[in-house]
């Protein structure tokens, strides 16, 4: 009998191009995401050297972190942006890659758009220059972050230079409680391991809470892989992962499909496979989760006091907290809940899924947003956004006062002119509380888009298990 | 790339934990096309004020920062997005190397295809280099790639780990493609028994 292989390993295996022993593997990837902010120099690299994109049908392109999220028909004020944006269409039509730029019907967050095509799939390796790649990795595949080299490696080759990581088990037994959501398991999580606690590993997450999460859910839990320190996150397939890409765009079809799927079922780790780390979380125990420092690992229970520096032994971690409850203007021991918030923003390749958009509207149907918070509705896609309108949706944001707005990374990372005020504090369904993240001087609590929209309603951060 | 040399040099503090790279590029600066011009722009919002002027007290602004290429970190310093930006920027400004206790993943890849050497040395390393360098800001310690090692002011070498390919690229000066595209015929045979699972040409 072989050895028994990890999910991790058995994708690994399969991708291997070449070994020597004074080298990095050489891996082939599967599927290549593109969009605007880190491309540009890796095709000015490609020029550079007179190469080809070598497998452009691998490939495609999408603009979604500098695109403004206002109506599309006007010009984009932004002439900086505007001119990356020309560029991503430029060097897409000049190496022959589809680009589904500002005016396409299937535009949106490349981490959203991947898996409502089809194109993310089981056993894959997926690429992007972003680091919330690991969002693909809700399908069972191997998804990273690259940095610009790479996606100019990754053009010329289909190849990237790899040493494999450590694999880090993540078992999340239990059910959640009402008001609990998925992204309250992944800032569950960091906060427990900290940002630099997956260093060097793949994340699997398995175990009964996760398998009871449909599709949308085991991404918001995958996309955050990155902010727990690791490379990639993945959830091995089973049948809520083929209902979900069964007739989708560039899913396989017919006998294609049943080899496909037989493929498939032989990804789940085996039995007795070895990890080199790992962590049980109980979801009966979890409660709704927000962030209150500067960094993803500052997460607590929505009902417990912001920590104390003055209890903590280390300089440097004391200095940080310090330092972030400064920056948050925020005084350790006291609680975060019925703090006033200026703005809830509620979109980013985390949590702007039309499930999540269903679940902010299910709590702002019928009621209105504090008139002190300003409230952003983004959807990740023009497929969701679509969708939204199919089911109603913006006519419910709209009524309680919120923002409906075009597909985007928008807020997240407020490069396209969204963004907070100096001060401003924020409850975000994002995935990064870093400081200026949501614009300089900014101040975000990451949280569910149930606490978001109890926030939004109240206008302070607030338990949504108190107004469910 | 310029080969990388041995070299001798000041160093700027940066005792903070889990350093992102919103902080060392903010993403507003992105919007670029070009990898140029970034320096200015090196942890912008920490640097500048409201208006644009330099906050005095703000290290990189010091005297003492001036020529000096190396940088002292806290851990886990590059956290968050790939963008390599950040090591574009931290090359610019001057820097060759950053010290610190750990890396994240993505920008200790970023930086070694860019010149800039990651230097992971122990706590205890760690400590007394913060302690020698905010007694005598003057000090000087010198970088030795071939020989993996830093020599501390009182004359003691401490190795560090770099693994043996960025090592000899960043010798030679050379990138990582110039290797991929070396290795066609292995990628042409990988892909004549490789069964694409898309096609997003497919209309």
């Amino acid at each position: 009998m072989s050895k028994p292989r990890t999910i991790i390993e058995k994708i690994w295996d399969a991708h291997v191009v070449h070994e020597q022993s004074d080298a990095p593997t050489l891996l082939y990837i599967d599927l290549h995401l593109v969009h605007e902010v880190t491309s540009p120099q890796a095709f000015q690299g490609l020029r550079e050297r007179g190469l080809k994109v070598r497998r452009p049908d691998l490939t495609v392109a999408t603009a979604d972190h500098s695109i403004p999220t206002t109506d599309r028909s006007l010009p984009i004020l932004d002439t900086i942006a505007a001119n990356q944006l020309a560029q991503l269409e430029k060097n897409c039509r000049d190496f022959g890659i589809p680009c589904y730029g500002i005016h396409s019907d299937k535009q949106g967050i490349v981490h959203v758009i991947g898996p409502e095509l089809g194109l993310t799939q089981p056993g894959m390796t997926v690429v992007c220059g972003d680091s919330h790649t690991a969002t693909h990795g809700a399908f069972g595949a191997l998804a990273f972050g690259i940095g610009t080299s790479q996606v100019e490696h990754v053009l010329a080759t289909q190849c990237l230079l790899q040493t494999p990581s450590k694999t880090f088990q993540v078992r999340v037994d239990g059910s959640l409680k009402p008001g609990v959501t998925a992204k309250d398991i992944i800032l569950g999580f960091i906060a427990k391991i900290g940002v630099a606690g997956g260093t060097g590993c793949v994340l699997e997450y398995c175990g009964s809470a996760i398998r009871s999460l449909a599709m949308e859910q085991r991404m918001t839990v995958c996309n955050m892989s990155i902010e727990g320190g690791a490379r990639a996150g993945l959830i091995a397939p089973d049948d809520t992962t083929f209902q979900y890409i069964a007739g989708r765009r560039h899913a396989p079809k017919g006998a294609a499909w049943d080899a496909a799927v037989a493929r498939w079922k032989k990804l789940p780790s085996d039995e007795g496979a070895v990890y080199d780390k790992q962590i049980t979380i109980d979801a009966d125990r979890l409660e709704p989760m927000i962030t209150f420092g500067t960094n993803p690992g500052m997460g607590i229970s929505i009902t417990a006091p912001v920590p104390d520096p003055s209890l903590i032994s280390d300089p440097l971690q004391r200095d940080s907290l310090e330092k972030a409850l400064r920056y948050m203007g925020l005084e350790g021991g006291k609680p975060l809940l019925g703090r006033p918030v200026n703005v809830v923003f509620i979109g980013s390749c985390t949590n702007s899924r039309i499930s999540d958009l269903r679940s902010a509207a299910s709590l702002l149907k019928g009621r209105k947003v504090s008139p002190n918070v300003r409230v952003m509705v983004v959807p990740g896609s023009q497929e969701v956004k679509r969708q939204a309108e199919a089911e109603g949706l913006p006519e419910i944001f709209r009524a309680a006062g919120c923002d409906w707005r075009e597909p985007g990374c928008s807020m997240c990372i407020a490069m396209n002119g969204d963004q907070l005020q100096p001060g401003e504090y924020s409850v975000s369904t994002s995935n990064r509380n870093f400081e200026g993240r949501q614009g300089k001087g900014g101040r975000t609590f990451l949280a569910s888009p149930l606490t978001a929209a109890a926030s939004a309603v109240t206008g302070v951060v607030t338990d949504v298990r108190t107004i469910l | 790339m310029k080969p990388f040399t041995n070299f001798e040099s000041r160093i700027v503090v940066l005792p903070i934990n889990d350093v992102d790279t919103d902080q060392i590029i903010p993403a507003r600066f992105l919007k670029t096309t070009s990898k140029e011009g970034l320096d200015k722009q090196l942890f912008y919002d920490w640097r500048y004020d409201g208006q644009g002027r330099p906050k005095p007290e703000f290290i990189l602004n010091r005297p003492e920062a001036r020529d000096a290429e190396i940088l002292l970190a806290g851990d886990n310093f590059g956290c968050g997005s790939s963008r390599e930006h950040a090591p574009w920027a931290l090359t610019q400004f001057g820097f060759r190397a950053v010290i610190s206790t750990s890396f994240a993943d993505i920008f200790r890849g970023n930086a070694l295809k860019n010149s800039l050497l990651p230097i992971v040395v122990p706590h205890d390393v760690h400590q007394q280099l913060l302690d020698t360098v905010s007694k005598n800001p003057a000090v000087k310690i010198r970088i030795d790639l071939p020989g993996q090692k830093v020599t501390l002011p009182d004359g003691r070498a401490v190795e560090f780990p770099v693994d043996r390919f960025s090592k000899q690229c960043l010798i030679d000066g050379v990138d990582e493609l110039g290797y991929i595209l070396k290795r066609d015929q292995a990628i042409a045979a990988f892909e004549s028994h490789f069964e694409s699972s898309v096609d997003t040409l497919q209309a």
